[in-house]
């Protein structure tokens, strides 16, 4: 089974990054952008059938160390 | 005072803090390499040294912080044990959870190297009895992710508890920190984490001394 997860910075959390590749999309001309957030993605196969085992041991690996939970969440969808 | 340094692959701070506790001590400490299952016994203190463990892969500190030295880093804490996290060990300490909060990427973005001033907020702990409260130091930092961050709740108890080690002079805050903090305690004021580098200033020929204190007040607390 292929997993993806998804973790971004929380909302409210200042993005700094998310910002300047904002400004640079106004720099190249692209105009009506709003808000732009940077995250990550992580893609991990897993040799497991159960669906739902796959979900808890993903947080669990999320929990542990994919995300920082003070200022990130994270999704996790199954392929 | 018997001391260890946890050396981990890109530290590179580790032989500089060695020096500046080899001259405070008189003798030097035991370096770790982060694989060891376990650390010396009877340990006086433990140094997480600056530098940029697994190459700030995932987030800073993230990886280093499940090194397999770190379950006994973490059960000589719980015991007791002091700990002192500069820089990168700071960020350690945060994702390990021995101290609250994260560093942050810099708010500008940049990486920033130079001096900075800071006050002593808490002084009269182990690691800070040889300043004077609210003595203005100076001391270099060295890092892209030192924007500490954590919720308002924990910010307030960090300030109310006196667990704010150290705070960045007003106007010379170098990466956006929260309450321009630059270094914090934990409840027991036992581990300290802090992003400047005092052992970048603890020799005259480095052209200041006052990071010295640090190493000078851990020795008299702890030997």
């Amino acid at each position: 089974m292929k997993a993806r997860v998804t973790v971004m910075l929380k909302s409210g959390v200042l993005d700094p990054q998310g910002k300047a590749i904002g400004q640079a999309l106004g720099r190249l001309g692209f105009e009506n952008v709003g808000d732009v957030r940077q995250g990550k993605v992580i893609e991990i196969e897993l040799a497991e059938t159960d669906q739902n085992r796959a979900r808890s041991k993903l947080s669990e690996m999320c929990e542990k160390l994919l995300a920082n939970t003070v200022i990130e969440n994270y999704a996790i969808e199954l392929k | 005072m018997k001391a260890a340094v946890v050396v981990f692959p890109a530290s590179n701070c580790d032989r500089d803090v060695a020096t500046a506790l080899t001259q405070a001590n008189g003798s030097p400490p035991k370096m770790v390499w982060h694989q060891d299952a376990s650390l010396p016994d009877d340990l006086d203190l433990i140094v997480l040294p600056g530098g940029f463990s697994y190459g700030d892969y995932l987030r800073c500190g993230a990886m280093a912080a499940h090194s397999p030295i770190m379950r006994d880093v973490i059960a000589r804490a719980k015991e007791g044990t002091p700990i002192l996290g500069i820089c990168n060990g700071f960020q350690v300490l945060c994702e390990t959870g021995l101290l609250p909060g994260v560093l942050m990427r810099n708010a500008h973005l940049k990486f920033v190297s130079r001096d900075v001033h800071m006050t002593v907020e808490g002084a009269n702990t182990m690691f800070t009895a040889r300043y004077k409260p609210g003595q203005r130091i100076n001391i270099p930092v060295a890092h892209g992710d030192g924007n500490y961050f954590a919720d308002k709740g924990t910010l307030d108890r960090l300030e109310g508890e006196g667990q704010v080690a150290f705070r960045y002079v007003e106007g010379e805050n170098p990466n956006g920190a929260a309450r321009n903090i630059a270094g914090i305690y934990n409840e027991k004021r036992t581990i300290l984490g802090l992003m400047p580098h005092p052992e970048r200033h603890a020799d005259p020929l480095l052209g200041c001394t006052d990071g010295k204190a640090i190493f000078d007040s851990l020795v008299s607390a702890l030997s």
